[in-house]
């Protein structure tokens, strides 16, 4: 029963990106441009524009291109970049390394963090405490990533030049350097997701805390920290691990700007400079990677709450 | 009605600031949006411009006026038609048969699985970024949020008791959907609004901010962060003034949002992606 | 004899919108001795679960115990410092409560939450704890005792969670034992086995407990003494007995009265039908349902309900009866369409019905009117009561606005409801008043036939009682058959002329109403009517029900065997576990699915 579950939710994800595939195909194809008049512009003679059409595949009806080019990112070769000529698969591979190491170090901040405020401010209900909490990540969510940003560098840049406002990482810098390097973004990056993920852990921290059974666990003297561990913890893992998914998730929008602000040679920024040099097959393959990674984080969640059950674990 | 406490005041007060601001802003505004009035970029607060002036001289506050007018407005389309059009399907959705409902479904799913900003750069790259392309793309970006969330409302509200009687009555599908469903809706979809528009103000100025969003010569609040980033370094406030507009802007509408929805949090939290 | 617990002048308030604050409990006081068991009855709103809350030192959200004194030995509870609280409950008192699948936590095993004040008072080592544990649930009658507790609260029965909650209360060797409602959500032919359990461990452990229940029946098998609570206020206190017998106070006698099954109808012309000439108003022939994928033959994968029979004449009540589960309103839901049938056929005067509504023409719709058990949900609170009333109106019989509002006043008086309510919205009303509309549109159809699906179950036990005298009312006065849905024996024998009484979608017996008053009938009848509490002490001792055994799925009790085979306590080993049992006709005329009638008949 549980294996069939899960078998459903991945083939159920797997459809979904089979669709997210087509959709973003679909958009990228109506385009009302000829993109190999656009790449060699327009003193190009006709010949060469038709050459170069044969060459990318452009006279093939769009069915057919969509199929090549979902056959492509299977076998791991979404193209070639219209823009560097370089295969696309290169110029992303170097890149998503330093994607990832961003959004795990956040994701190491974040969510320790997170999980904190989020239990206390469930464990202390209406307090002052939970009240503040409340009015501040309620408008921690609301702040534009580049005002943060803009704030982060103003203070710690050219205030106190404490550190550095572009990142650039050298492969062989210290610890130290590291660290400096990523504390801006990583810093602006926690901001709005910390503050997301707090609130739906509190929202699904107090839901159990409002169950029958946590109140006869107070009736039978525990203590509210070993109620909030021991009881509605547990019970509160599926829901907060969905929290979780859901706000690191957000961190792929996030980066975009942030990447961008840092000058961090990430996937994201990858992605705004293929937008601004519409390179097709570069954008294609960087929105397939977002997509991913988010039906990717939604479907571990599903999992996890699905094992945490134990309804669904002990039959 | 709920009553509004606290910080709901607060919100309340930004929210209808930045109404009156973007309805009567251009009338307002000392200068002229392009004009060149300053002696010198970059210019501190106070003195004759009061918010100083930015990179090329001009008055930050009267552009800022006219900014927000764009901003706002833009939003404001977007967010409704991403919840007129949310909840509509949802409800059509909810009553149709079951195949019409999974196939809508999995189709929103779809497109709730391409982030917000990404699909909305996707769209910019391929159509371009004028302003009505831009509401258009902010209102196919949050649609899908609306409708899961409208839809879940409508399933619950669709398993009531008094709904089963309608159906046992005899009532046809449309009567359902629009005189026992519909009605119980307006309170949550209203919230789920204001956190649309929330969304949508971000998207679109972050678009603006990568130079993606309004085009010059127009600018909303995201423009003017941009074209004034080489301001950062001397911390000018023709660069913070926009940033902080655009911030006080969306949270005001956050905590009027919180205090009004009575268990407003769960509202909130239940429509963040 | 010193008082183990005394309560004196006890005061909770909650916040009011204003910030004003609102006594829910006022002036409550009352003593228990050792070994005594002292009931605190009343209905909902009566303040009696917030009074045994604060016994614990407890207080809900938004509650505070404003003022008065509790002692518990020399205690004062409310004294207690936080930390003092934490070492008191659980400890020295404990709680049940009204439903143990909401109160066990479900991620963890039933000995863990077991032991666990034992464990948290350092009462005892894990292991003693165990052991102790094992032997209280043998002294509860439990079955397997030794191995229940390494079980998850969801693979366990209501009846047994029941017990084990027990347990956990009693693991502390608590002074006093709070007992709220601990009964209210079993089954009745659960129930007693509990009630039997709590009353044996309560005797032989000298225990002092405070039994709170809505249910005089039922508290008169458990106290000694009652305490009568409206409004947050004490209105009788004394001795079970002299309150039973002598109650000095208006209200305690109204809820003795709604209590006490009396019969509000009488049998329609009986001559007419026993004759029967005409062809009958609702025929079920067959009619089978269910849940899940259908097979080849058009049968669901989960049947819920199994070639039900029924026939219903014309101006009479049939009711049908049967515990949670048993596919009571789903049989109400396929007559109406709602969930249609996989086989069989639902005929309304001679005429079939289609299966499912959206075949049925808006005219036999008109014809059978369904109602719902839980008023709170079936009125749309976006509506008013003079819009729900007026779309039937408007619907089935298109009466212009003038017109359905003299109809709508005309409604409104037949269910006993002032004209002046039309405008308001259904929230603002109270849940009698609810119900009452509730009818009232189900009236305004002009309707042959009315399906009520368990109206009074979730009212307080006067106003369900009003609603069944409002039944028996309309009943006599409009030519209207009703079929009345209930878990309750005494509100079904009240109503109605005919009994169906249904068993896991079986129809086990169907008569006249007088042949329902102690059998012998099928064995399942016999049990569920002699497991009805009556409204005095001493019932519980008397009373002959019993059952072999929990439901219990290991017996082959599927197919076409008889479905109450492994709770039967007369079944005949060789017979009912081989062969299908017949349906007999028995002396009095009702028809039984059973063996046993076969040797007397």
């Amino acid at each position: 029963m549980l294996m069939i579950l899960v078998a459903k939710r991945i083939l159920i994800a797997a459809f979904t990106l089979l669709l997210v595939s087509f959709v973003i195909f679909a958009i990228t194809s109506l385009l009302p441009g000829d993109a190999a008049q656009e790449l060699l512009g327009q003193s190009a003679t006709p010949e060469i524009v038709a050459e170069l059409r044969e060459q990318l595949g452009l006279n093939q009806p769009a069915h057919i291109r969509y199929l090549n080019w979902l056959g492509g990112l299977l076998t791991g070769d979404p193209g070639t970049s219209m823009v560097s000529n370089m295969p696309v698969k290169d110029i992303i591979g170097e890149r998503l390394p330093k994607s990832l190491i961003l959004a795990g170090l956040t994701a190491a901040v974040s969510v320790p963090l997170a999980l904190l405020i989020g239990i206390l401010s469930a464990m202390y209900r209406d307090s002052r405490l939970d009240r503040a909490l409340n009015v501040v990540t309620l408008s921690m969510i609301a702040v534009p990533e580049f005002l943060v940003a803009t704030i982060a560098v103003i203070v710690f840049a050219v205030q106190l030049r404490w550190l550095p406002s572009i990142t650039i990482v050298s492969p062989d810098a210290s610890f130290g350097e590291l660290a400096r390097a990523y504390a801006l973004p990583v810093m602006t990056l926690c901001f709005v997701v910390v503050a997301q993920m707090a609130r739906m852990t509190r929202a699904a921290v107090i839901n159990q805390l409002d169950s029958s059974y946590v109140e006869m666990a107070i009736l039978k003297g525990a203590r509210p920290t070993r109620i909030a561990l021991q009881h509605a913890l547990p019970n509160a893992i599926g829901p907060i691990v969905n929290a979780i998914a859901l706000s690191l998730s957000y961190l792929l929008g996030g980066a975009i700007i942030v990447e961008t602000i840092f000058n961090y040679p990430g996937v994201a920024s990858l992605m705004v400079n293929a937008v601004t040099s519409r390179d097709m097959p570069l954008l294609q393959a960087c929105a397939m990677i977002f997509s991913g990674a988010y039906l990717l984080m939604v479907l571990i969640a599903d999992i996890v709450a699905i094992i945490s059950n134990p309804k669904l674990r002990h039959q | 009605m709920t009553r509004i406490q606290g910080s709901g005041w607060v919100g309340l007060l930004l929210v209808l600031m930045w109404l009156l601001v973007a309805l009567f802003g251009p009338m307002l505004a000392h200068y002229e949006v392009g004009a060149i009035v300053a002696p010198d970029v970059f210019e501190r607060m106070g003195g004759a411009h009061f918010l100083g002036s930015d990179y090329l001289g001009r008055d930050v506050l009267s552009r800022l006026m006219n900014g927000a007018r764009f901003t706002v407005g833009l939003s404001f389309g977007a967010a409704l038609l991403a919840s007129a059009s949310g909840a509509s399907l949802a409800l059509f959705s909810a009553i149709s048969g079951r195949w019409i409902d999974e196939t809508v479904s999995r189709l929103m799913d779809a497109l709730i699985s391409i982030p917000g900003k990404i699909l909305a750069l996707v769209i910019v790259a391929a159509f371009g970024s004028s302003m009505l392309l831009l509401l258009l793309i902010a209102a196919i970006s949050y649609m899908p949020g609306a409708f899961r969330i409208a839809r879940s409302l409508a399933v619950n509200l669709n398993q009531m008791d008094y709904v089963q009687v309608a159906r046992a009555r005899g009532e046809g599908r449309v009567h359902i959907a629009i005189f026992e469903i519909l009605p119980n809706m307006i309170h949550p979809l209203l919230a789920d609004f204001g956190l649309r528009f929330v969304f949508v103000v971000l998207l679109l100025s972050g678009l603006s901010f990568l130079g993606l969003g309004v085009q010059p010569p127009d600018a909303d609040l995201g423009s003017l962060v941009r074209e004034n980033i080489s301001g950062l370094s001397e911390a000018a406030p023709a660069i913070i003034a926009p940033a902080m507009a655009i911030a006080t802007l969306t949270i005001g509408v956050n905590l009027l949002i919180d205090s009004l929805a009575s268990g407003g949090r769960s509202v909130t939290d239940e429509a963040q992606r | 004899m010193s008082a183990v617990l005394q309560v004196n002048g006890l005061e909770v308030s909650v916040r009011g919108e204003r910030g004003e604050r609102i006594k829910i409990v006022d002036n409550v006081s009352f003593a228990a001795s050792k070994g005594e068991v002292l009931a605190l009855i009343g209905e909902s709103g009566s303040g009696k679960t917030t009074i045994a809350l604060a016994l614990m030192g407890y207080a809900r959200r938004g509650c505070t115990v404003s003022g008065g004194e509790i002692l518990i030995g020399d205690t004062d509870v409310l004294a207690l410092s936080r930390a003092e609280l934490f070492g008191f409950r659980g400890n020295r008192v404990s709680y049940v409560s009204q439903s143990a699948a909401a109160a066990f936590n479900p991620s963890k095993t039933i000995m863990d939450q077991v032991i666990e004040s034992a464990v948290l008072h350092r009462l005892s080592s894990k292991t003693e704890a165990r052991a102790k544990a094992i032997k209280i649930f043998e002294s509860l009658a439990l079955p397997n005792p030794e191995t229940i507790g390494n079980q998850y609260p969801h693979q366990v029965s209501g009846g047994q969670l029941q017990r084990l909650m027990a347990a956990m209360a009693l693991m502390s060797d608590p002074e006093v034992l709070v007992l709220d409602e601990p009964t209210t959500a079993l089954d009745v032919t659960t129930q007693i086995e509990v009630l039997r359990s709590f009353k044996k461990v309560v005797a032989d452990s000298g225990i002092t407990a405070v039994y709170v229940s809505h249910d005089l029946s039922v508290v008169a098998q458990m106290a000694d003494q009652i305490v009568v609570l409206k409004n947050g206020t004490v209105r009788e206190a004394g001795a079970t007995m002299q309150v039973l017998d002598a109650p000095s106070d208006e209200y305690t006698r109204s809820l003795m009265a709604a209590a006490k099954s009396i019969v509000r109808v009488q049998p329609q012309s009986l001559d007419a039908s026993d004759v029967s000439p005409a062809k009958p108003l609702l025929e079920l022939r067959g009619v089978t349902a269910g849940f899940g994928k259908t097979d080849r033959d058009g049968m669901p994968r989960f049947r819920v309900l199994h070639a039900v029979e029924l026939s219903l004449e014309r101006g009479s009540t049939l009711g049908i009866i049967g515990e949670s589960g048993c596919g009571k309103s789903t049989l109400a839901r396929t007559i109406a369409g709602l969930h249609p049938a996989a086989a069989g056929s639902v005929c309304l005067d001679g005429e079939t019905l289609a299966p499912h509504l959206s075949r049925r023409t808006r005219e036999q719709l008109r014809r059978v009117q369904i109602v719902f058990q839980n008023a709170d949900t079936a009125l749309n609170p976006a509506q008013t009561v003079e819009q729900v009333l007026g779309r039937p109106l408007a619907f089935y019989h298109g009466l212009s606005a003038d017109a359905a509002r003299k109809r709508i006043a005309r409604l409104l008086e037949q269910v006993k409801l002032p004209a002046n309510i039309a405008p308001r919205r259904c929230a603002e009303l109270s849940g009698g008043q609810k119900q009452r509309i509730n009818l009232a549109r189900a009236l305004a159809a002009d309707p042959d036939i009315i399906l009520c699906d368990e109206v009074t179950s979730a009212l307080d036990t006067v106003v369900g009682a009003a609603i069944l005298d409002l039944i028996a009312e309309l009943r006599r006065e409009l030519d209207v058959a009703f079929v009345f849905i209930s878990h309750d024996i005494s509100a079904v024998r009240s109503v109605c002329d005919d009994i169906l009484v249904l068993y896991a979608g079986r129809t086990v017996e169907i008569g006249k109403r007088d042949n329902f008053t102690g059998g012998p009938g099928h064995p399942y009848t016999d049990l569920l009517i002699s497991s009805v509490p009556e409204l005095r002490q001493g019932w519980l001792e008397e009373t002959h029900a019993k059952t072999v055994a929990e439901p219990n799925s290991s017996l082959p009790g599927n197919g076409d065997l008889c479905a109450f085979l492994d709770r039967c306590p007369v079944r005949q080993v060789g017979t009912c576990d081989k062969t299908p049992p017949p349906r007999l006709t028995h002396g009095n005329g009702n028809e039984v699915l059973c063996h046993l009638g076969q040797t007397k008949a």
